[in-house]
């Protein structure tokens, strides 16, 4: 491997292929995952319901299982012999094994468990009594979720989605159990690191991307707190 | 013609009361505690009742007995709650429309022009809420719910948190409102000053309750 300035500088095209698999998977399994979010955390904040412990502890097992455990648990349920990896293949003709997609559904549901949290302590800070107000005024329920508790709870909202999409970068454990670490189609950042400690010669790359990870995290999490701190000082208004 | 019939139970509180008031604005009073609030929620129906049967105008909003249930939407309330309960987010303007898009044209008969002007609300419809003070909050409340074109307004102590300068200004709108539009008004209240000046009827609650019921200008009866 080259080891001049170029070398440190330039970024190989595996490197580059990884930097942008990653961002592409976190973006949309961020994203994808939002509106499931959003209705989760509304449930938690503002519903009774029978069996709501049970949801919240499924809602929430990725963040203190061993990632390996949720990677095996997604390989059984989407890959190509599962019944939810078959069912969609046949019908939608989605697949997940040893695709880019399936390392966006690991990233999703990692990320979920934040995402839930942050968008649910928000909306339970919106002052129920402006969404009575909306009732009082002829609003139905929905309209009332889409024009009062969304959009005071708006910033924490993103702030959600920044910090799912910032755990999304991180993901290795249960992307690597689920799809593998195959160059180009499912190498992340993550998993490209461990690959390249595991080959000799190859720490420049490591350093190179190990820098680009703290800087999307980074940016990220500072993103997500001018958000909250935005979310905290409009309530402290009403 | 209002009718109120409910009995309602929470913790150790017990409100079972009947009141019919024949339009007009029906004053609510009692001290803390009576049941006042709790009855105006049951009639805006955002508090179901353990039983009980309202009425306004001949349109039944709720009859346990029945399994009648309108919800708020269907009612047509125009509820001005204690706090002005502004919504943060949107300006004086999108306030005051806010309830006036759901209502069904056919049933619109509050316009806009009429409410900003009557309540002197045309500097501010551009503004938020946050930067209003006590009274044009309140002003705002008022003709926010009057935009619903209401067969009933709730009142809910709506002067409470004013001082006696911006709640005499507050008591004249309300009486030019109440002449403009001629929509019946059920409101809360304990100042006997209120009272007397706005009310045709008077109902007294006192710990869920009622003791009293009058016409307004008739000697209580103690």
């Amino acid at each position: 491997m080259e080891q001049g300035f170029g070398g440190w500088v330039g970024f190989s095209p595996a490197e580059w292929a990884a930097i942008g698999l990653s961002l592409k998977v976190a973006t949309i399994g961020s994203l994808a995952s939002l509106p499931l979010g959003i209705a989760m955390a509304w449930l938690f904040a503002r519903r009774q319901f029978p069996g709501k412990l049970l949801l919240y502890g499924l809602v929430h097992l990725p963040l203190v299982l061993p990632p390996v455990v949720t990677g095996w648990l997604l390989l059984i349920a989407f890959g190509q012999r599962g019944i939810f990896g078959r069912a969609l293949e046949s019908c939608c003709g989605i697949v997940f094994s040893f695709r880019w997609t399936g390392a966006a559904l690991a990233a999703a549901v990692m990320g979920f468990p934040l995402m839930v949290r942050t968008i649910r302590l928000s909306i339970e800070a919106v002052d129920a009594r402006l969404e009575q107000a909306g009732e009082s005024l002829g609003a139905p329920p929905l309209a009332v979720f889409f024009t009062v508790t969304l959009p005071l709870a708006l910033p924490s909202v993103i702030a959600g989605l920044i910090l799912g999409f910032a755990r999304a970068i991180g993901e290795f454990g249960a992307t690597i159990t689920f799809v593998a670490n195959i160059p180009g189609e499912t190498q992340t950042i993550a998993t490209a690191i461990y690959g390249y400690t595991q080959e000799p010669g190859a720490e420049t790359s490591v350093v190179r991307l190990t820098l680009v990870a703290i800087a999307i995290a980074f940016g990220a999490l500072v993103a997500s707190e001018f958000l909250a701190a935005r979310v905290s000082a409009r309530v402290a208004e009403t | 013609m209002i009718e109120i019939e409910a009995a309602h139970s929470f913790g150790d509180f017990r409100l079972e009361a009947r009141i019919e008031a024949h339009g007009g604005t029906l004053a609510l009073c009692g001290a803390s505690g009576a049941g006042k609030t709790t009855l105006l929620m049951i009639v805006a129906g955002l508090l179901r009742p353990t039983s009980g049967r309202v009425a306004v105008d001949g349109t039944l909003f709720l009859d346990t007995a029945n399994g009648v249930d309108l919800a708020p939407r269907r009612r047509a309330i125009g509820y001005v709650f204690q706090e002005p309960r502004l919504f943060p987010h949107l300006s004086v303007e999108q306030n005051l429309r806010y309830g006036q898009r759901f209502a069904p044209l056919a049933r619109r008969f509050v316009d806009f022009d009429a409410v900003t002007s009557l309540l002197g609300l045309g500097a501010l419809l551009a503004r938020r809420p946050d930067g209003l003070s006590g009274g044009e909050k309140q002003r705002v409340a008022i003709g926010r719910a009057l935009l619903v074109s209401p067969r009933l307004l709730l009142l809910d102590e709506p002067l409470a948190a004013l001082d006696d300068a911006r709640r005499f200004e507050i008591l004249d709108y309300i009486e030019k409102m109440r002449a403009a539009f001629a929509i019946p008004i059920l409101f809360v209240s304990h100042r006997v000053s209120e009272v007397e000046r706005l009310a045709s009827d008077i109902a007294v609650l006192d710990r869920g309750r009622l003791v009293e019921m009058r016409r307004a200008g008739a000697p209580a009866a103690r």
